[in-house]
C-alpha cells in the first residue's frame, strides 16, 4: 500500500538525477580505486551503477503510470547571458523514460557481458591494465547518453550528444595503436569524431536559429512557439529542421555522412553492440521524435528526412550483401536500419520509429555481441590449435567470415542466439523486427509507394544477407584451424545472449496490432501519435520476399557451402556490382578525394606559402624589416649613438648579458630598433604637448 | 607604505615587494629565489581573492576606486587612476591566478639566471594588473608599455635558438600599434582635457567622422596584440621561441590585453565607430578563425600548432565583443578566461614535453599515453576543452559568442557566425589530429619508451586549471554573474549610440 502511495504521489520522479550521477559515480569510484582493487571489482562497480539506473529508469516508470503527463525536474541554472537562460533539468516523460529503460536496460547487460569479453579482450592485445579504463570509459557513456535523452532543452541534450561523440571516440580508439599500420583504430575513432562534427554544426545552427525564433532551448518553450506559430513561420522551421537533418545524419549514420560507424567497428565488440548499434547511434532518431512539433510543421523537411532515410537503408544494405568482415556486415545492416527509423521518423511515423529503436537495440546488440562471442570463440581456437602446432596462414583474421564455417556445433549457444537475433532483424513472424518494420511499410505505403518499394527492397536485402552470413558462419565446414578448434565462451557472456535473444522474439508485444500498448504509451508525449493498421497486404509480401531471399541465401551458401580459399558465389553471378558493394562503393574514395586531400592540400598551402613563405618571411623579413633598418638607420644617424649606450648601459647588469647577446646575433642594430621607436613616440609626443 | 591604498594597489604593486626581497638574496639560491617568487604570486593571488571578496556583483560601476593626482603634463592632469569592474574583474584573477602557476613551471625548466627570469616575471606581473586596473588611459599606456619589457628579455634571454629575433619582432610590432594608439591618447587627453576614461564615456560627444579615426588609432595597438589576422606574424616566432611560462602568459595574459583594450575602449569611449565597424571586425574575426584553423592544422611543431590556434581562439572573443550585445560581449569575456585557462594549460603541457624529450616535433612522438597515463588523461581534458566540448569551459564561452554573433544587429548578418561555427568542427581536426600524433598509435620511439609520466609538481600545475575547466564548463553563473551588469552598462552606452548612427 505505501508503495502504492508513493507511485502515485509522483515523489518516485525526484530520484530521476540519480540515472545520471549513478554512472559518475561509478566511473569515478574506478577512478580512484579500480586499478587497485583489480578486475573483478571494477567490472562489477561499473555494472551494478548501470543496473542500478535501470532500477531508477523503472521507478520513473512506474511513477508515470500515475502521471503521464510527466515532470521536469531542475537541477541547476546552467548559462544564463543576456537573454539566454538554460538549465540542467530533466525532463521524465514517456518518450524519455522508454529510452532510459532501453539505454539502461540494454547498457546493464552489455557491461555484464563485457567483464567477461574484456577479461579476454586485454589479454589477446596484451595490455591487462587497460582493464579499468574500459569500464571508466562505459559508465562515462551511459552518463552522457542519460544527459542526452533526458534533457529538457536543446543544449543541454546537445552536450549528451557531443558526449556520447567522446565516448564514442575513445572507445574507437580503445586499443589506440592497433589496427592499420598501428593507427588505424585512433584513426578510426577521429574520423568518427570529426564526421560527428560536420553533423555537430548542423545541430548548433538549428539552435541559433530555434532561440532567433523563439528566444529559447527549451523543448516546451519552442514546441509551445510551434504550435501557436508554427503555420507563419513554415520556412523557418524548414531550415531549422533541415539543419537538425544535418545533425540526424551524422549521429545516427545516415547518407552522407555514414562513413564513420562501419570503421567505428575498430572498437572492442561490446562498444560496437551499446554504442555503435543499440543506443548512441539511435540518437538521431531521438532527435527528430522529440522535435516532432518541428517536424510535423513542415511537409518538405519531412519529405527529405524520410527520402535520406529510405536511401540509406537500401544503400548500406547493399553494401552489408559484399562485407566478408563480420562485424562489417552488421555494421552496415545497422546503418540500413538506421535508415528505416528515420524514414519512419520522415513519414511521420513516430511511434513506429521508436518501436523498431528498441526492438533493433535488442537484436542488434544480441547480433553483435554473439559475433563478438564468435571472434573469441575463433581467437580462443587460434591459441589452441598454434599450441597444437597447426599450420595457420598469417596474418590471421578472426573476423573474416572466409574463415569461418561449421561453428555450429562447436558454438551451441552462440549458434542460437545468433539465429533468433538475425530472424527478428530480418523481420520474420512473431519476432520483433516482424511488427516494427511492418508499421514503417505500412506508413510509407500509405505516404509515399516509392519509398515503400525501395524499403522492401532494403528488406529483402536484409534477410538475404543476413541468410548469407549465418551459413558463412555456422554451416559447412570449418575453413580454417582456429574455426575448427573453436569453443564456446563462458556462461558470463552468454547469458546476457540468452536474455537478449528472449527479448529479440517477445519485443513485438509492445506495440501488437490492436493493442498498440506503445503507441498509447508514447502518446502523452508525442503529440502527432497515429495508429497504423495492421495490413496483412504488406505483412504478406514482406514475409514472402523475406522468405524468397532466405531460400536465395541457401541456394547460394547453404546448400553448397563454400570451401576454404573458394571465392563468393555471388562474385559470378553480380560481378561488377559485387566489387562495387564488396567496395563500398568507393564512398570513403570519393570523399577522400573531394574533401579530405583538398583540405589538407588547403591548410599546407596556407601554412607554408601564404602564411609563412609570403607573410612571414617576404613581408616581415623583407619589407617591413628592411624599410625599418632604413628608418633606423637614419634615425640612428640623426640621433647621438651616445644618448642611446647610455640609455643602455642605464638599464643596469641585468640587462647586460641581454645586451650582450643582441649584439652578436643581429644586425648590431637591435637595441636601435627598439630605441628608435622609443625615441620616435617621443618625438610625437613632444610635438603634440609644445608643438 | 601607506597603508592607506586601496586594496587594487595592493594586488598590482605586491609583486614588487617580492622584487624588492629577490634582489637582496644570493643568485646561486635557487631553490630560495623561486620560493619567493611563487609565494610572492600567491600573494598577489591572494590579495585579488580579497578584492573579489569586497567586489559587488550587483555593482556596474567601478569599484574600490583609487583616485589620485599624479602629475602634470603640459597642463594635463595624469592620474593615478585605478577601479574594477564585471569587465576587467576576471582577467586580474586570471592574471594573478596564471603567474604563480607559470612560476611553478620553470622550476627545473629555467636553471640559468633564476634570479633575473624571476624579476622579470614579477615585473610581468605588475604591468598585466595595473593594464587590466588602470582608470587613466595615460596611466594605462605607461602599464601597456612596461609590460613589453620584461617579456622581451623573458624570450631574448631565456628562449629558443631563435630568440632575440623574436623578442624584437614581438617589441616593435607591439610598438608600432602602439604608437598610434598614443597618438589618439594625447588627441584625447587635449580636447577633452582629462584622461579619464569613465570621465570620457561620460562626457561623449566625440563627432562621428573623429571617431572613426581614434576608433582606427587603438584598434591598430589592440588588433596587433590580439593578434587579429593578418597582424599575427609576430605570434609563431614570439610563441616558439619563448619559454614555457612566457608562452602561458603570453597567451594567457598578454593577448587578452588586446581584446580587452577593445572592450574597455573602443566599444565605449568610440560607440558609433564601433556600431560602424562591427561587420569589419566580425569579417576579419571569421577569417581569422577560419585561416588559425588551417595553419593549425599544417604545424609540425605542437608549440606552433597551439600558437596559432590562438589566432582561431581570438577571433572568436573578437566576433563576441563585436557582437555588441550581452550575449556576444559576456561569451567574450568568458571566453578570454576560457583561452587563458586552456591555451595556458595547453603550453604547460607542451613544456613538460619539450623538458623530457627536447624536441616539439609532432613526428617524434607518438603512443605517449602508454608510458604517460596521467599526462595523457590531463591532455586530453585540455584539448577536449580547447575545441569546445560541450560541458567544459570552451563551449559555453564559444556558444554565447556564437549565439550573440548570430543575431547581431551591430553585425548585421548570422553568415559570419554561421561559418565562425565551421571553426568548431576545424578545432576539431586539428586538436585531435595533435592529440593522435603525440598519445596515440604505437609507442615505437626508443627515446620515447623511457619517457617518465608526469611529476606531483608538474600535476600541481595542471589541476588547477582543469578544475577550472570543468567549473566554468558546467555551473558559470557565478562568472557571469560577476561580468553582467558592467556588459549591460556597456550595452546601453551602445543604444544610445545606436540611435545617433541611425
Amino acid at each position: 500500500m505505501v508503495l502504492l502511495e508513493v507511485v502515485q504521489g509522483g515523489g518516485l520522479f525526484a530520484y530521476a538525477p540519480l540515472i545520471i550521477a549513478l554512472p559518475i559515480l561509478g566511473l569515478i569510484t574506478n577512478i580512484i580505486f579500480g586499478r587497485r582493487l583489480g578486475e573483478r571489482f571494477a567490472g562489477i562497480v561499473a555494472s551494478g551503477v548501470v543496473a542500478l539506473a535501470f532500477v531508477i529508469a523503472i521507478l520513473q516508470f512506474l511513477a508515470l503510470q500515475a502521471h503521464p503527463e510527466g515532470v521536469t525536474i531542475p537541477i541547476a541554472e546552467w548559462i544564463s547571458v543576456g537573454s539566454l537562460s538554460v538549465s540542467w533539468a530533466i525532463k521524465v516523460d514517456t518518450l524519455s523514460t522508454t529510452m532510459m529503460l532501453m539505454v539502461t536496460g540494454v547498457s546493464t547487460l552489455i557491461h555484464i557481458y563485457a567483464i567477461g569479453y574484456m577479461h579476454e579482450d586485454v589479454r589477446f592485445q596484451g595490455d591487462p591494465g587497460r582493464y579499468t579504463r574500459f569500464f571508466i570509459f562505459f559508465n562515462l557513456f551511459v552518463a552522457a547518453m542519460m544527459v542526452l535523452v533526458s534533457a529538457d532543452n536543446y543544449l543541454m541534450m546537445f552536450v549528451g550528444w557531443e558526449g556520447v561523440g567522446l565516448c564514442s571516440y575513445l572507445l574507437i580508439g580503445f586499443w589506440y595503436e592497433k589496427g592499420e599500420d598501428g593507427i588505424g583504430n585512433a584513426v578510426a575513432g577521429k574520423k568518427a569524431f570529426i564526421t560527428n562534427r560536420i553533423g555537430d554544426f548542423g545541430f548548433l545552427i538549428a539552435m541559433f536559429l530555434i532561440f532567433g525564433a523563439v528566444g529559447s532551448l527549451g523543448f516546451e518553450e519552442v514546441f509551445d512557439w510551434a504550435h501557436a506559430f508554427g503555420e507563419e513561420n513554415v520556412l523557418i522551421i524548414s531550415v531549422i529542421t533541415l539543419f537538425m537533418l544535418l545533425g540526424v545524419a551524422g549521429k545516427s549514420a545516415q547518407l552522407p555522412l555514414f562513413v564513420w560507424l562501419p570503421d567505428a567497428m575498430a572498437g572492442p565488440t561490446p562498444v560496437s553492440a551499446l554504442i555503435h548499434a543499440a543506443t548512441m547511434v539511435t540518437a538521431g532518431v531521438y532527435l527528430i521524435v522529440r522535435s516532432n512539433p518541428l517536424f510535423s510543421v513542415t511537409a518538405s523537411t519531412s519529405n527529405i528526412v524520410a527520402i535520406v532515410g529510405t536511401a540509406t537503408a537500401f544503400f548500406a544494405a547493399t553494401i552489408a550483401v559484399g562485407q566478408f568482415d563480420i562485424k562489417k556486415v552488421l555494421a552496415y545492416s545497422t546503418i540500413s536500419q538506421l535508415g528505416f527509423m528515420v524514414a519512419a521518423a520522415g513519414l511521420g511515423a513516430y511511434v513506429a520509429a521508436i518501436f523498431h529503436l528498441i526492438n533493433h537495440a535488442f537484436f542488434k546488440a544480441l547480433l553483435f555481441l554473439a559475433s563478438g562471442s564468435v571472434i573469441q570463440g575463433i581467437e580462443a581456437g587460434h591459441h589452441h590449435a598454434e599450441h597444437e602446432g597447426a599450420d595457420i596462414e598469417e596474418p590471421f583474421d578472426p573476423q573474416d567470415m572466409r574463415n569461418m564455417g561449421g561453428l555450429r556445433s562447436r558454438m551451441k549457444v552462440t549458434f542460437w542466439v545468433y539465429l533468433i537475433g538475425a530472424l527478428a532483424l530480418s523481420g520474420f513472424p512473431p519476432l520483433a523486427g516482424f511488427f516494427s518494420k511492418d508499421e514503417i511499410l505500412v506508413d510509407a505505403r500509405l505516404e509515399n509507394p516509392a519509398l515503400f518499394f525501395l524499403l522492401l527492397a532494403a528488406a529483402f536485402l536484409t534477410t538475404f544477407y543476413m541468410g548469407r552470413q549465418v551459413f558463412l558462419v555456422f554451416f559447412g565446414k570449418a575453413r580454417s584451424e582456429p574455426a575448427a578448434h573453436a569453443k564456446e565462451n563462458p556462461p558470463v557472456m552468454w547469458v546476457p545472449l540468452v536474455i537478449l535473444g528472449v527479448l529479440s522474439v517477445v519485443s513485438g508485444a509492445l506495440n501488437l496490432p490492436k493493442i498498440h500498448t506503445l503507441t498509447d504509451w508514447l502518446g502523452t508525449t508525442i503529440e502527432h501519435v497515429h495508429i497504423t493498421e495492421f495490413s496483412f497486404s504488406v505483412a504478406g509480401l514482406a514475409v514472402v520476399f523475406s522468405i524468397v531471399a532466405v531460400v536465395l541465401a541457401w541456394m547460394i551458401y547453404g546448400r553448397k557451402p563454400i570451401e576454404k580459399g573458394e571465392a563468393d558465389p555471388l562474385r559470378k553471378i553480380l560481378g561488377p556490382i559485387f566489387v562495387g558493394m564488396e567496395n563500398k562503393w568507393w564512398v570513403d574514395e570519393l570523399y577522400d578525394f573531394l574533401f579530405i586531400r583538398p583540405y589538407v592540400a588547403i591548410c599546407w598551402f596556407l601554412a607554408d606559402v601564404v602564411d609563412w613563405r609570403i607573410l612571414h618571411d617576404w613581408f616581415h623579413d623583407s619589407v617591413l624589416a628592411s624599410a625599418y633598418r632604413n628608418g633606423s638607420q637614419w634615425l640612428a644617424q640623426v640621433f647621438d649613438l651616445g644618448i642611446i649606450d647610455g640609455i643602455g648601459n642605464g638599464l643596469g647588469n641585468i640587462t647586460k648579458g641581454a645586451s650582450q647577446r643582441l649584439r652578436f646575433v643581429e644586425t648590431g642594430y637591435v637595441r636601435n630598433y627598439a630605441l628608435a621607436i622609443l625615441v620616435g613616440g617621443l618625438l610625437t609626443l613632444t610635438y603634440f604637448i609644445f608643438g | 607604505m601607506n597603508l592607506s591604498f586601496s586594496i587594487l594597489s595592493w594586488v598590482t604593486f605586491i609583486p614588487v615587494l617580492g622584487v624588492l626581497v629577490l634582489l637582496f638574496l644570493p643568485k646561486d639560491r635557487r631553490n630560495l629565489l623561486r620560493w619567493v617568487a611563487v609565494l610572492t604570486s600567491m600573494a598577489a593571488f591572494g590579495l585579488s581573492l580579497v578584492m573579489l571578496a569586497q567586489f559587488d556583483q550587483t555593482n556596474a560601476s567601478l569599484q574600490m576606486v583609487e583616485r589620485l593626482p599624479w602629475f602634470q603634463l603640459a597642463g594635463m592632469q595624469i592620474e593615478y587612476f585605478l577601479g574594477v569592474d564585471g569587465l576587467s574583474i576576471l582577467l586580474v584573477l586570471l592574471t594573478t591566478f596564471l603567474t604563480p602557476i607559470s612560476i611553478i613551471s620553470t622550476w627545473s625548466a629555467v636553471e640559468e639566471r633564476v634570479k633575473e627570469f624571476l624579476i622579470f616575471f614579477l615585473l610581468l606581473e605588475v604591468g598585466m594588473v595595473g593594464v587590466f586596473l588602470s582608470q587613466d588611459i595615460f596611466l594605462f599606456y605607461i602599464f601597456w608599455e612596461f609590460t613589453l619589457v620584461p617579456m622581451y628579455f623573458l624570450i631574448g634571454i631565456w628562449g629558443g635558438p631563435r630568440r632575440v629575433y623574436a623578442a624584437i619582432k614581438f617589441f616593435l610590432y607591439t610598438m608600432a600599434g602602439s604608437i598610434l594608439m598614443l597618438l589618439a591618447i594625447l588627441w584625447l587627453g587635449i580636447t577633452f582635457e582629462s584622461f579619464s576614461v569613465p570621465d570620457l564615456i561620460a562626457q561623449g560627444g566625440i563627432p562621428g567622422s573623429v571617431q572613426t579615426w581614434l576608433f582606427l588609432a587603438f584598434a591598430a595597438a589592440f588588433a596587433i596584440k590580439v593578434p587579429m589576422w593578418p597582424l599575427h606574424s609576430w605570434l609563431p616566432d614570439a610563441h616558439v621561441q619563448a619559454p614555457t611560462a612566457g608562452s602561458v602568459i603570453l597567451a594567457g595574459v598578454l593577448l587578452k590585453m588586446g581584446t580587452y583594450g577593445f572592450l574597455r575602449f573602443n566599444i565605449p569611449l568610440f560607440p558609433e565607430a564601433s556600431i560602424r565597424f562591427a561587420p569589419w571586425m566580425a569579417l576579419l574575426a571569421v577569417i581569422g578563425i577560419i585561416y588559425g584553423a588551417a595553419v593549425s592544422y599544417a604545424q609540425k611543431d605542437v608549440k606552433k600548432l597551439v600558437a596559432y590556434s590562438s589566432v582561431s581562439h581570438l577571433g572568436f572573443v573578437v566576433l563576441g565583443l563585436f557582437a555588441l550585445n550581452p550575449l556576444g560581449i559576456q561569451g567574450g569575456i568568458l571566453q578570454m578566461v576560457n583561452h587563458g585557462l586552456s591555451t595556458g594549460a595547453l603550453f604547460l603541457i607542451v613544456g613538460m614535453l619539450y623538458e623530457r624529450r627536447h624536441t616539439r616535433e609532432m613526428d617524434d612522438f607518438g603512443g605517449l599515453w602508454k608510458v604517460m597515463p596521467i599526462y595523457g588523461a590531463l591532455t586530453l581534458i585540455v584539448t577536449l576543452s580547447s575545441m569546445g566540448l560541450p560541458g567544459l569551459n570552451g563551449f559555453v564561452g564559444e556558444f554565447s559568442i556564437l549565439l550573440g554573433a548570430f543575431g547581431s544587429e551591430a553585425i548585421g548578418s548570422p553568415i559570419f557566425a554561421g561559418v565562425a561555427a565551421v571553426g568548431v568542427i576545424m578545432a576539431a581536426i586539428y586538436m585531435l589530429s595533435m592529440f593522435q600524433k603525440l598519445f596515440l598509435g604505437p609507442l615505437d620511439k626508443e627515446e620515447n619508451k623511457v619517457v617518465k609520466d608526469i611529476n606531483l609538481r608538474e600535476i600541481l600545475t595542471l589541476v588547477p586549471l582543469v578544475i577550472l575547466i570543468f567549473w566554468i564548463g558546467l555551473y558559470p553563473k557565478p562568472f557571469f554573474n560577476l561580468i553582467g551588469p558592467s556588459v549591460d552598462k556597456l550595452v546601453a552606452v551602445l543604444q544610445a549610440a545606436s540611435v545617433a548612427v541611425h
